[in-house]
């Protein structure tokens, strides 16, 4: 398509001709090198098959997830329910893929909750060091010092389990990493002359921290979120397992694993689908992250 | 004044005809294009500025080129012995032991965690120069050698500890301890200040004269060299553009060579326009 | 006391310290407008700290600071920013990699509140010789020669009274540098910039300035007009030693 070929031109060209082109264009680089490493491309095709499942599972010709036949109870996988049926019934192939979508749901919005934050802080514990820097990273120490999976189960025990306490409670103890990386990125960086260049052109501290410091934390906050993806996950899949994840019928990975649990022996699909999606997802999340910090960070060869 | 090879035995350094490629983003990139060097134990300058593929040249004698460089020749020997189908345990023992590098940032040389002194050592005792209770009083002797003034307190000190300068002796005493044949001085002079770099280089000469060795100076300063080369390799864009004699600098004929020795600022016409070096394009041929 | 015309800068008795040490022990002298004082002298003398000191990028410093008339304090206001500028050694670092070279020149049109920027910014590169396509790059696309044109550019934006450099050309091939230097002597002869140029070089230093001060330990040992230099004695042997090198050759 010479469309195609246009555009594509148009990303790799050498003297870009507004600040878009160029910042596409960089991106545009990226991307070509990410493209180079198989195991990330492989990562992404996992990652990103779920996620097309989960945004089109209403339109996919999928059983009802939440229909009950008790006379269709635990059927090995066939051609009419590809993955079987589960306790009460239900199509585990819809549910598994319906299940994908709190899961992919918390995990996005974890990390847009708590990747800026982190950032910010970070970032501005940086910049101005002294009080600023010693406040701050108290603070992170404070959330950093509960362990995940247990105040989030607290959480959700004292609040009503449901899709925002789990959201809530993994993000709060989830953006100190970032925090503490940015933190010590951008006290590198502050001694560096771009910085004390634009002070001495006379940059505010805001302007320093907004249009300076953050835009060079990103690249590796990226690369952590990629990272970070597959323990939400699982924490996710606890907290469901542990029955205070999302309330029922609505299908759920770790809640569809403890419903299996007793019958492992005799109707190993119940339990071993939903635990294979999860796999699944943390693996192809581990490995788009490995890429993307090669990608990011070459370092030596 | 030394002079080149002597008739019967092999040049010290024999490189006919080196290629050296890398990868990039916009394809295969020919960092050096068919150079060609033979030179006994004399001194020999390499000047060019950056991107001329100097350093390269001879990082590719001791196999320090990253792997996805492709380097050809049709020969490259030191005194005889072919180094371009040594494997990795050979070229270790050609590093040090027959060609040693002083780099232009002694702290990358020397390891920050040790003191001087036991770096030193360690390096006597690895290339068996020293034995073990000898070493100890080989080292004070090679640092006095270096002209260090007090060599028994720099034997005890940590190399971000010292001066440029005094880093820069030291690296050259551990460099010298291994006895090579052949000395390359890779910009090694560069990061310090006017007057020390002459001490340093006049104690480079010094030392390669006692020591009947060879010496590649490679540097981007080309009155700097003059004085202290016997023949000077003129290196652009891959590609030897010049040899001159030493101390001839103003007999340079090739008009890269003129344009690079003309564009410098100097107290004789103070003020007025440098000229600027245009650049052929017939020169990257 | 008023002067009729004071000059771009002028500085008296500057007293720098880092941590518990002294750097620059007591320096004074002044520029007059188109006029450039170089300063010399081996690393560690000082001789960038007091670039520094009159930056505001070291804060640690007694005396006084004077730019056109108006003294300067430890804490600058946005309009003493914009009476003096730094260009530093090492344009790859003096350039933050992810901005774009449009962004660079934007920022201090931006932070003073200058209009017609777009008409500014081409007209900066036009002014340093980098070709309108280079707008968009990053610094990393670039050459050295271009990185320090951008640093220079960044500079002339705010139109200051008094351009400092450091070490401008030292991380440059000797071809670029030729270059560089040529592009700041034609803006001090078309702008009439006042500057000070540190460097180790003495022959960077001698071609681009009219005084040339040496430097030691802290202290101006000697200050000679570009003339003087031949066959100079100076007071202090370090000084010497600098000037006999750069003679010798």
């Amino acid at each position: 398509m010479s469309s195609l070929s246009h555009s594509l031109q148009w990303l790799s060209s050498d003297t870009p001709a507004t600040r878009t082109q160029a910042k596409l264009g960089a991106i545009y680089r990226l991307l070509r090198r990410f493209l180079t490493h198989p195991i990330g491309v492989l990562g992404l095709i996992m990652v990103a098959l779920i996620v097309l499942a989960a945004l089109f599972a209403t339109w996919l010709p999928l059983a009802d997830p939440v229909a009950q036949s008790l006379d269709q109870r635990l059927l090995p996988p066939s051609a009419l329910h590809w993955l079987g049926t589960d306790t009460l019934g239900r199509d585990i192939l819809s549910r598994v893929i319906h299940g994908a979508r709190p899961t992919l749901a918390i995990v996005a919005l974890v990390l847009l909750i708590s990747v800026p934050i982190g950032l910010l802080v970070g970032a501005a514990a940086g910049l101005w060091g002294g009080w600023v820097d010693a406040v701050l990273m108290r603070v992170a120490d404070v959330f950093l010092a509960f362990p995940r999976l247990i105040l989030a189960i607290a959480v959700a025990a004292a609040l009503s389990a449901g899709l925002w306490t789990a959201v809530i409670a993994i993000a709060a103890t989830g953006w100190p990493p970032y925090a503490r990386v940015a933190r010590a990125e951008i006290a590198a960086l502050r001694r560096s002359e771009f910085i004390q260049a634009a002070k001495a052109i006379g940059v505010s501290p805001l302007r320093l921290l907004v249009r300076h410091a953050l835009p060079l934390s990103l690249p590796s906050a990226f690369v952590r979120a990629a990272l970070d993806a597959p323990g939400i996950v699982l924490i996710v899949a606890g907290l469901g397992f542990l029955g205070v994840g999302l309330p029922p019928p609505q299908p759920e990975w770790g809640a569809m694993v403890a419903e299996g649990r007793a019958l492992v022996f005799e109707a190993w699909w119940v339990s071993t689908l939903p635990g294979v999606m999860i796999l699944w997802l943390s693996l192809g999340f581990n490995f788009v992250g490995d890429a993307m910090r090669d990608v990011v960070d070459p370092g030596v060869k | 004044m030394n002079n080149v090879q002597r008739e019967s035995a092999a040049p010290l350094l024999d490189i006919e005809n080196l290629r050296i490629s890398f990868p990039t983003a916009q394809g295969r990139t020919e960092a050096v294009r068919g150079v060609s060097l033979r030179m006994g134990r004399e001194r020999v300058a390499v000047v060019g500025e950056s991107g001329s593929g100097k350093s390269i040249t001879f990082r590719s004698l001791l196999g320090l080129l990253p792997a996805t460089a492709t380097v050809s020749a049709d020969r490259m020997c030191l005194e005889g012995q072919d180094l371009f189908s040594l494997g990795a345990r050979g070229m270790r023992a050609i590093r040090g032991r027959r060609i040693g590098m002083v780099v232009q940032d002694p702290k990358q040389g020397l390891d920050p965690l040790m003191t001087i002194g036991s770096q030193l050592v360690e390096m006597l005792r690895l290339h068996r120069k020293a034995p073990a209770a000898g070493a100890y009083s080989r080292a004070l002797d090679l640092l006095a050698e270096v002209h260090i003034r007090d060599p028994k307190r720099v034997m005890g000190l940590y190399p971000h500890e010292v001066s440029g300068g005094m880093a820069q002796r030291a690296m050259l005493a551990m460099i010298l301890s291994a006895e090579p044949d052949l000395l390359i001085a890779d910009e090694a002079t560069s990061a310090l200040d006017a007057v020390v770099r002459h001490r340093i280089l006049d104690l480079i000469e010094e030392q390669v004269r006692l020591r009947g060795m060879g010496l590649v100076l490679i540097s981007h300063d080309l009155d700097l060299v003059a004085r202290y080369a016997d023949r000077i390799l003129v290196m652009y864009a891959g590609r030897v553009m010049e040899e001159l004699r030493g101390g001839e600098m103003s007999a340079a004929r090739h008009p890269y060579t003129r344009g690079l020795l003309a564009c410098r600022p100097s107290l004789d016409h103070p003020g007025q326009d440098l000229p600027v070096l245009q650049r052929e394009a017939s020169w990257l041929q | 006391m008023a002067t009729v015309n004071p000059p771009a800068l002028r500085i008296d008795n500057l007293v720098v310290q880092r941590g518990t040490a002294q750097v620059v022990n007591g320096v004074s002298f002044s520029v007059p407008h188109g006029g450039s004082l170089g300063i010399v002298g081996e690393s560690g003398c000082g001789k960038s700290t007091i670039l520094r000191a009159v930056a505001g990028i070291d804060q640690q410093w007694t005396g006084q600071i004077e730019i056109g008339g108006r003294p300067i304090g430890v804490q600058r206001t946005l309009a003493d920013r914009r009476a003096m500028q730094m260009v530093f050694q090492d344009p790859l670092a003096a350039l933050n990699p992810s901005h774009t070279i449009d962004e660079i020149l934007r920022e201090p049109l931006i932070v003073h509140g200058m209009a017609e920027q777009e008409a500014r910014i081409v007209q900066a590169l036009q002014t340093v010789a980098l070709p309108l396509t280079a707008r968009f790059r990053f610094p990393g696309q670039l050459s050295g020669g271009q990185r320090q044109r951008v640093c220079i550019a960044r500079a002339l934006l705010v139109e200051p009274q008094v351009l400092l450099l450091d070490e401008p050309t030292s991380a440059l091939d000797v071809s670029v540098q030729a270059e560089v230097l040529n592009l700041l002597s034609r803006l001090r002869r078309e702008r009439q910039q006042a500057f000070v140029l540190v460097s180790h070089d003495l022959h960077v230093v001698a071609h681009m300035c009219d005084r040339i001060a040496f430097m030691v330990g802290g202290r101006f040992t000697d200050v000679l007009t570009r003339d003087q230099l031949r066959g100079a004695t100076l007071h202090h042997p370090e000084a010497q030693r600098l000037l006999d090198a750069a003679l010798t050759h």
